[in-house]
């Protein structure tokens, strides 16, 4: 855990933004925002930058493949656009906002690890040109995001 | 089970699907339209499939997994499926149960692999009990040390499939296809593949492996039994959604040239 912390304190530090300290749980950062399909958004003026959340890594286990989506593909908020695999399964990533992919993490093809050892850093999945800014509201910021991982992980 | 008794118990529906020597590129675009279409949970029994086929998972790549030359000249298809996991060689004597499920109605289970794997191990805990030896190791259906059940996913939003490929029997001779792959459990021990897997039908007999397994599902959903030619009436259009694929003579002639 004090490493996980310490992990997410520097990111927070880099990126200056802070971090919500969930204890044992997954880093959640503040000052990004989260899809309900655990995808994590930062945007920047009319670009959007995603990947998948710690807690989204650590439950699926080591990443062994990234499906990236083509430049100039339109994503749509909720829908689907590439996966990941991991042990045995491909799982869906969706889009936590709509627009068109400019740019994708090519880091991804020789090292899809860096999806589990720095998901919100080196592991970015993709960046997009927003097509509708208004979207984000729709997200939950890391406060509620944090409590969404906690009730999902009480469940079961 | 009575649909009333059922009820009463709460069990969520299940659609059964039985077939009979249906060629695994079929099966495997039903599974992919019915996972992705459908919102109905579904069970899918493929009793053999119709030729010899190599199938890999999304991330195969043909040049480290397979020995191209012999599969280009014995016109051996290959496919690359919608799921994970690593590559099979199947034919008439494989058996395929594949487990389409809402999240929602199978609530015990996160949607992630490791846990949907766990509930599995349980089910077919159910069907091989007084069976010694049998367990789900790491990520494969084992009798001891030896692989007879490979296992495969794919998680969307509020769903999930997981499907095996159960070795019943198999040719010695089509193993040769396959490469030692890079990725392997760690229980394999370097062994080779006739080292490293068994035979099913050495432990248990072929209609009661199916019926056990229909009674096994049936302990936790409501089966209905579905025809395949009344399937269309529970998707919606494909939208090409097809990401399961035969690869091509020229796919795997240019995989073999890259590698030289």
């Amino acid at each position: 855990m004090a490493l996980r912390l310490l992990w997410a304190s520097r990111v927070a530090s880099h990126l200056r933004i802070s971090v919500a300290q969930r204890g044992f749980a997954s880093a959640v950062l503040k000052d990004l925002k989260y899809a309900d399909s655990h995808e994590w958004v930062k945007i920047e003026g009319n670009k959007a930058t995603f990947g998948i959340t710690d807690h989204a890594q650590d439950h699926l286990g080591d990443v062994v493949y990234v499906e990236l989506p083509e430049l100039g593909h339109s994503v749509s908020q909720g829908k689907s656009f590439g996966a990941v695999e991991s042990v045995k399964a491909t799982s869906d990533i969706n889009s936590p906002v709509s627009g068109t992919v400019v740019e994708v993490n090519k880091e991804l093809t020789e090292s899809p690890g860096l999806v589990n050892s720095s998901p919100y850093e080196q592991g970015w999945i993709v960046k997009v040109e927003l097509s509708d800014a208004g979207e984000a509201e729709k997200l939950m910021d890391s406060d509620k995001y944090s409590k969404f991982c906690e009730e999902e992980d009480a469940k079961h | 089970m009575s649909l009333s008794r059922a009820k009463d118990l709460g069990l969520p529906l299940m659609n059964l699907v039985r077939l009979k020597g249906i060629p695994i590129l079929e099966q495997l675009h039903l599974e992919e339209r019915l996972l992705r279409t459908s919102s109905h949970n579904w069970c899918i029994v493929n009793d053999g499939t119709n030729v010899p086929t190599i199938v890999m998972g999304m991330s195969g790549k043909p040049a480290q997994l397979l020995e191209l030359g012999p599969v280009m000249e014995d016109r051996v298809p290959v496919i690359k499926r919608f799921t994970g996991g690593g590559t099979v060689i199947v034919d008439k004597s494989t058996l395929f149960v594949s487990l389409i499920c809402n999240k929602d109605d199978v609530p015990n289970v996160q949607p992630y692999p490791r846990s949907v794997m766990a509930w599995s191990g349980s089910l077919y805990g159910e069907v091989f009990k007084g069976i010694n030896g049998f367990q789900l190791r790491e990520n494969d259906y084992v009798f001891g040390d030896r692989k007879f059940g490979g296992n495969a996913q794919s998680i969307i939003r509020n769903r999930w499939i997981h499907h095996t490929s159960f070795l019943w029997d198999y040719n010695v001779r089509n193993m040769g296809y396959l490469k030692l792959p890079s990725r392997v459990p760690q229980y394999r021990l370097e062994r080779d593949h006739t080292d490293f897997v068994c035979r099913m039908k050495d432990y248990i007999e072929r209609s009661d492996f199916v019926e056990k397994t229909i009674k096994a599902v049936g302990n936790q959903f409501t089966l209905k039994q579905v025809n395949l030619k009344d399937i269309d009436s529970y998707t919606e259009a494909e939208n090409n959604l097809k990401t399961t694929r035969l690869l091509t003579l020229e796919e795997l002639e240019k995989a073999m040239a890259d590698t030289s």
